[in-house]
């Protein structure tokens, strides 16, 4: 099976271990992912909060030059991305003076073919099912699946999971034999693009999300996007400034999860190079992992 | 409910523009809170969302202005959280979109906003430069902006040994469109992206 792809850019420098464990699994399950040719940045926050035809047409240049390659689906890891190629394609759908007005921008009468597809409709859809039946070691950990913004909303646009309380990354962590746990942060938000000019605020935002995740007795946070992880990895010492105390819970993508699962050898999953290091508490086999650190801290849930 | 009268003082207006050019009626916003209760900055902000809707609301040249000139407007991360909860289904974030390039437009940013913008402008620099985001020179350019040239220097070399920084950029062939895409979007709404 051959499916288009668009890394974005953080995939490209620092969130290169999201590359690496999508296509390590994506190279198990027997799918070829093939790059957007020639792709460009899809502007991400700064081009839509400074100009509104900036913030249309570099997504829709992406889009333009998957349609030129005849791609009729293409998988979006990052979720900031994902969130600006679909918000582009469905605007454009929806108002033909703005497509043409886009269209005469980017030098191409874009048709927005192609469909965006996020890495949890992909791990779901195509990865699961061939590998069901292949789980090597079971991913017998109890994670807090934690899905940020731009997966889930604008909900009306994405039309994806359930707005407050998503489902689709738990089902993956439990059919690869994990514990996802019930949490109050799945969807609130990371401080995303602030991470460099209002570093203080993300160690915050990102702080609380840690600290749920904590006392609910999380082993480690499961993340689909770069800009998350980097707020909940990288800016771990902005966090623990914020909040006043450490966190040695590491911060995963759930590709890495998913390529565990499948007795990848980590290193290929890009597990080595986060900030925070990647370790699990030993435990004697077949012992239930251990439950909240206090049920009247973690409220009933 | 809306007379002629009351059409015509909207398209005077600031909502009335919203409305026009976005299609977000902030006259129907009926104030009961929610996009501010859930608004995950709304402490850091100098006015919550909803009292943004309000102040647009009552209208006139000084609220207007003071909304123009808001830290909220950049401070606003487009998390979609108050429009998903929005019983009126106000797409905030869309309308903090405009504000944002109004305030651009008419040169009113908020001065406590300025490493924000400088930020976005790095950013929007590296693609116009490579036609993608190069992390590496994004962090250098936004550090010769906001003169915080300290900052995460104890990172870099961390990153650098986790394999996580590319030292050289990446040039991608369309490059000359990019540079076009951003000459022909300068002349819309927003700040001049040449
Ligand atoms: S949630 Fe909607 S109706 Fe309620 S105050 Fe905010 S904008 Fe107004
Ligand atoms: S989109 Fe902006 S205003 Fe709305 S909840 Fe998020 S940060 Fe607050």
């Amino acid at each position: 099976m051959k499916l288009g792809f668009y890394p974005g850019c953080s995939l490209e420098g620092s969130s290169r271990e999201y590359n690496e464990s999508v296509m390590a699994v994506a190279a198990g399950a027997g799918i070829e992912l093939e790059p957007v040719p020639d792709w460009n940045c899809c502007g991400a926050t700064a081009a839509h909060n400074m100009n509104r035809e900036l913030g249309l047409s570099l997504p829709a240049r992406i889009l333009a030059k998957a349609e030129a390659a005849g791609m009729k689906e293409i998988v979006v890891p990052c979720a900031a991305c994902y969130s600006r190629l679909k918000v582009t394609r469905h605007e454009l759908l929806e108002d033909e003076e703005l497509r043409r007005r886009i269209s005469a921008i980017i030098e191409y009468d874009l048709r927005c073919e192609p469909e965006i597809i996020n890495v949890l409709q992909f791990l779901d859809s195509r990865v699961m099912p061939a590998i069901e039946g292949r789980i090597k070691s079971p991913f017998d950990r109890r994670v807090a699946c934690y899905y940020g913004c731009l997966l889930v909303r604008p909900h009306k646009i994405l039309k994806f999971d359930r707005l407050e309380d998503p489902r689709s990354m738990d089902e993956i962590i439990r059919r690869i034999g994990g514990d996802p746990i019930d949490w109050a942060f799945k969807t609130e938000c990371c401080g995303a693009g602030l991470s460099v000019s209002k570093t203080e605020l993300v160690g915050r935002l990102s702080g609380r999300i840690l600290e749920d995740a904590r006392i609910r007795g999380a082993e480690a946070v499961i993340v689909a996007c770069p800009m998350c992880h980097s707020n909940l990895d990288l800016r771990r010492g902005a966090i623990e400034k914020a909040m006043n105390r450490k966190y040695d819970m590491p911060a995963i993508f759930i590709t890495q999860a998913v390529g565990l699962a499948m007795g990848i050898d980590p290193a290929k999953l890009g597990l080595n190079r986060h900030m925070v290091p990647v370790k699990f508490r030993e435990r004697p086999a077949g012992k239930v992992p251990a439950g909240p650190e206090s049920p009247a801290a973690a409220g009933e849930v | 409910m809306s007379t002629d009268a009351h059409h015509d003082k909207a398209t005077a207006s600031l909502a009335g523009a919203i409305l026009e050019q976005t299609g977000v009626p902030v006259d129907k916003c009926y104030q009961c809170g929610k996009c501010s209760a859930g608004c995950p900055l709304a402490a850091d902000m100098d006015y919550p969302p909803s009292l943004i809707l309000r102040m647009l609301q009552a209208g006139g040249p000084e609220l207007e202005e003071k909304v123009l000139r808001s830290y909220t407007i950049w401070v606003c991360l487009t998390c979609e959280t108050c429009y998903s909860r929005c019983p009126m289904e106000i797409d905030i974030p869309v309308m903090m979109d405009y504000l944002r390039h109004e305030s651009l437009r008419l040169g009113m940013t908020s001065p406590r906003a300025k490493d924000i913008i400088r930020f976005h402008r790095s950013f929007l620099d590296s693609i116009k430069y490579t036609g993608r985001l190069y992390e590496v020179g994004l962090v250098v350019d936004y550090k010769a902006r906001s003169m915080h040239l300290l900052q995460d220097v104890k990172l870099a070399p961390k990153m650098y040994f986790k394999g996580k920084l590319n030292l050289i950029p990446e040039t991608i062939k369309g490059l000359p469109l990019i540079r076009r895409i951003f000459s022909r979007s300068s002349k819309a709404g927003g700040e001049d992206a040449r």
